[in-house]
Parts: structure tokens; C-alpha cells; sequence
């Protein structure tokens, strides 16, 4: 009993066209994209049937281990659409993008990120980094030299910023909504014990806000959502006052 | 083929011409079936995403990924919409200037003084910081031989003249004069 893939229409090609140029589209524009690829290329349009468009498209991407995939931004708490890879070795893709040295730095930034309690790092945090960086062909002191003009001159955080793996807020880092949708599944698996888990929506959480007494974190459009019907914020887990600034 | 069409998409994003021999090299672990998993990663790219793979130089063999699908009105365009929209006015300058401009500098001489925006050195016209437009095969910028200071070229490159027709750049220019 096979069930026949819709075709692909130009529409289709064109929608993820642009979704894949936008690097990451936000719910409401893609609808409106959807409308306007419909509309452009004559194709039947159903304002409702966004899922059912994207799922064709994903039939033809899957077995090029592509997707387009819907995650939750951390900041505003709406839905987000990014293609992204499935392939596993997410990381390692990106070898042939970036120099050793940027990888190395990439790796040890989203280390620090999601160490951390909040989901930042400051580029202070970063700079410092540089003493920890192992590469044959750089002695230490050179490898400081060239983070410091890397990070200092802003272009290796550029770098990032620009391929959406971080995002600059507050004048502090931390990983991007595209790149968060991309590699969720690479960090639950290799952050195992520390990668925190919204305790409202059991996503990935990176910036949450962490209850003082037993430790669990959410997400911060999460407790926004949570607290909005308690006269009292109160843990969920411990019941505990809660200490956050409700956002 | 799905890491030769990856890798393809990659490269295009970024804008750089690819090289026959990279896709080939890619491809090394399959011997003898290189033109077979190039065409279809050729049809995988138009079935899929509505791209073409174009030879743009075939002495060197580079090429470059093109959108198959008809012309859309405006707004949805690329993300480097205020890179593409000077890249436009420059085109178009080139082009009602007969093909063909130099110019040492970018001031104000010759009618570049409309443009607000700093444009970098003669080599940088963009003022991209890392990659040239010409580097994109937007822009051909040849050095005049014998000039000092150094004087320049600058033509439409072979990605401007696959990407866009001059009817387009025609009715740009209308539109700016309105």
C-alpha cells in the first residue's frame, strides 16, 4: 500500500527557494509565502494547508537527508521554519566552511553556552577560550594572537553571526533559533547530562531561566506563558517561590 | 548524488563559481560514473529546487547555479537584497554606458554620486569585506595595462549575464527614472 508523493509544483521549488536564502522564515512570513508561491506559480492554495505544502516538499528532500523543519525561538516564543541538514555529522560539515581554528572556536563556544546558566557567553568569555586551543600547526601564543584579532575585530563572530550559528544579544552570544532547529538532536545526544530541557514543553532549552531550589530550567516565553494564569509564580516541580524576573 | 547536489547548494550560497574538478574529486569513489551522478544531481537540482547548473567558462570549467523558475514581483528576493539592488545600479550604469566603464575611483565623477552608499576600493566595489564581486562573476574587472595609477575595467560578468537580461536592467532603469 504505497501512498504517491505529491508532485513537486514550481510553487514548491520556489517556496523553498527562499526558505532556504532567508536561512530561517518566521511563522506568519511563510504563510505569507506560501500564499504568494501559490498565487505566482497558479497553483490550488488553501491557507490551511501549509503542513500538507511543506510535507510534499519534504518527501523530495528527505532522500537528499535534507528538511524543512519547524522549531520555537527561544526569544519570542513563535514558530520558525528552517531547511535544515539530517545527517548526523552536523559539525563536520561545516569542516569544509571553516578553518580548524574557527571549528575548534565554534565547538568550544557552544560548549560554554550550554554550560552556562543563563545560555550566553560574553566575548571576554570567548577570548579566554584561546587558551584552550589545541591545533598542531599553531603554537598557543600565535593561536591567542589570531583569536584575539579574530574575535576582537569582530569578524570571526561575524562569521557566525552571519551563518546564523550564534546570535548577539545584549552584547553577549548565544546560539542562534536556525542553528538551534539544526542541531537540537546533535546536542541532546552529545550534551547529554547537562543540555537542560524546558520542563513546560520538554524542548532544548539554551537560554532559560533556572528554578534556585531544585535546579530545572524553562524556557523563557515558557514560564512567560506559564505564570500569565498564577496569582503566585511558583516552581512547577518544587513549588518553590519563584526567583526569575518573570519576562 | 545527494552529497554532489549538498555540496553544490552550498557553494552556491555563497556565490562561488564551482570547479569541475572539485565536484570531480567529490565524486572520486565511484569511478567512471561521474557524468551519470552529475546529471543527476543536474535534474535532482531543477525537480527539486528549480535550479540550473550552468557552465560559465568552459575553458576552466566553473559553474554556477541559476534560478530555473519564472520572474516573481519583487518582494521575496534574496538576502542580500541592499548588495543586490547597488549591484543593479551598477550593472545598469555599466550598460547604458556602453558596455564598458573605467574608472580609477569611485567618486563622484560620472554619475556614481546618486549612490549614498561607500563603495570600497576599485577592486571591492561592493565593499564586501572579504569577497569581491567580481569573485561572484558579477562584475569583470580587467586592469588597463600601462596606467598609473592603475585604471580599471569594468564589464557585466558571466553570472550578470546569465542571472539577468538587459530587458530587466531596461526597466530598472525606467523605474529609477520615474
Amino acid at each position: 500500500n504505497t501512498v504517491m508523493a505529491a508532485q513537486m509544483t514550481n510553487a514548491h521549488r520556489r517556496f523553498l527557494q527562499v526558505l532556504m536564502s532567508n536561512g530561517i522564515t518566521e511563522g506568519s512570513e511563510a504563510r505569507k509565502l506560501h500564499q504568494h508561491c501559490c498565487e505566482t506559480d497558479k497553483v490550488y492554495y488553501a491557507h490551511d494547508k501549509l503542513d500538507d505544502f511543506i510535507s510534499t516538499i519534504n518527501s523530495h528532500l528527505q532522500p537528499l537527508f535534507m528538511q524543512i523543519r519547524k522549531g520555537i525561538s527561544e526569544d519570542d516564543g513563535r514558530a520558525h521554519y528552517a531547511v535544515v541538514n539530517l545527517a548526523e555529522t552536523e559539525v563536520t560539515k561545516m569542516a569544509s566552511d571553516y578553518t580548524e581554528i574557527e571549528l575548534e572556536l565554534f565547538r568550544k563556544t557552544m560548549d560554554l553556552i550550554i554550560l552556562s546558566e543563563n545560555g550566553f557567553a560574553s566575548s571576554t568569555d570567548i577570548l579566554n577560550l584561546a587558551d584552550q586551543l589545541k591545533t598542531k600547526k599553531m603554537k598557543k601564543k600565535e593561536a591567542e594572537q589570531v583569536l584575539k584579532v579574530f574575535v576582537e575585530d569582530k569578524w570571526l563572530s561575524e562569521k557566525f553571526l552571519i551563518s546564523m550559528l550564534v546570535s548577539l544579544k545584549n552584547g553577549e552570544y548565544t546560539l542562534h533559533t536556525r542553528c538551534i532547529i539544526e542541531m537540537e538532536q546533535y546536542i541532546l545526544s552529545n550534551y547529554q547530562d547537562v543540555a537542560r530541557k524546558c520542563n513546560i514543553c520538554r524542548s532544548l532549552a539554551i537560554q532559560s531561566q533556572v528554578c534556585e531550589s531544585c535546579g530545572i530550567g524553562m524556557h523563557l516565553p515558557c514560564v512567560r506563558k506559564y505564570f500569565r494564569a498564577q496569582t503566585e509564580p511558583r516552581c512547577p516541580n518544587c513549588n518553590e517561590f519563584w526567583s526569575c524576573d518573570i519576562p | 548524488v545527494s552529497e554532489l547536489v549538498q555540496f553544490l547548494l552550498v557553494k552556491d550560497q555563497k556565490k562561488i563559481p564551482i570547479k569541475r574538478t572539485d565536484m570531480k574529486h567529490l565524486v572520486q569513489d565511484y569511478k567512471g560514473a561521474y557524468t551519470e551522478i552529475m546529471n543527476k544531481a543536474g535534474r535532482t537540482l531543477q525537480e527539486v529546487f528549480g535550479l540550473q547548473l550552468v557552465e560559465i567558462d568552459s575553458k576552466r570549467h566553473t559553474y554556477i547555479l541559476i534560478n530555473n523558475l519564472p520572474q516573481a514581483e519583487g518582494q521575496y528576493l534574496c538576502r542580500d537584497k541592499e548588495k543586490m539592488g547597488l549591484l543593479l545600479v551598477i550593472l545598469s550604469f555599466i550598460f547604458m554606458k556602453g558596455n564598458s566603464v573605467k574608472d580609477t575611483s569611485r567618486e563622484p565623477s560620472g554619475g556614481w554620486g546618486t549612490l549614498d552608499t561607500p563603495l570600497g576600493t576599485p577592486q571591492n566595489p561592493l565593499g564586501h569585506p572579504k569577497t569581491p564581486s567580481h569573485l561572484y562573476r558579477y562584475l569583470e574587472i580587467t586592469p588597463i595595462p600601462l596606467t598609473d595609477p592603475p585604471e580599471y575595467k569594468y564589464q557585466w560578468g558571466p553570472r550578470a549575464e546569465k542571472e539577468t537580461s538587459k530587458k530587466d536592467v531596461l526597466n530598472f532603469v525606467a523605474k529609477v527614472r520615474e
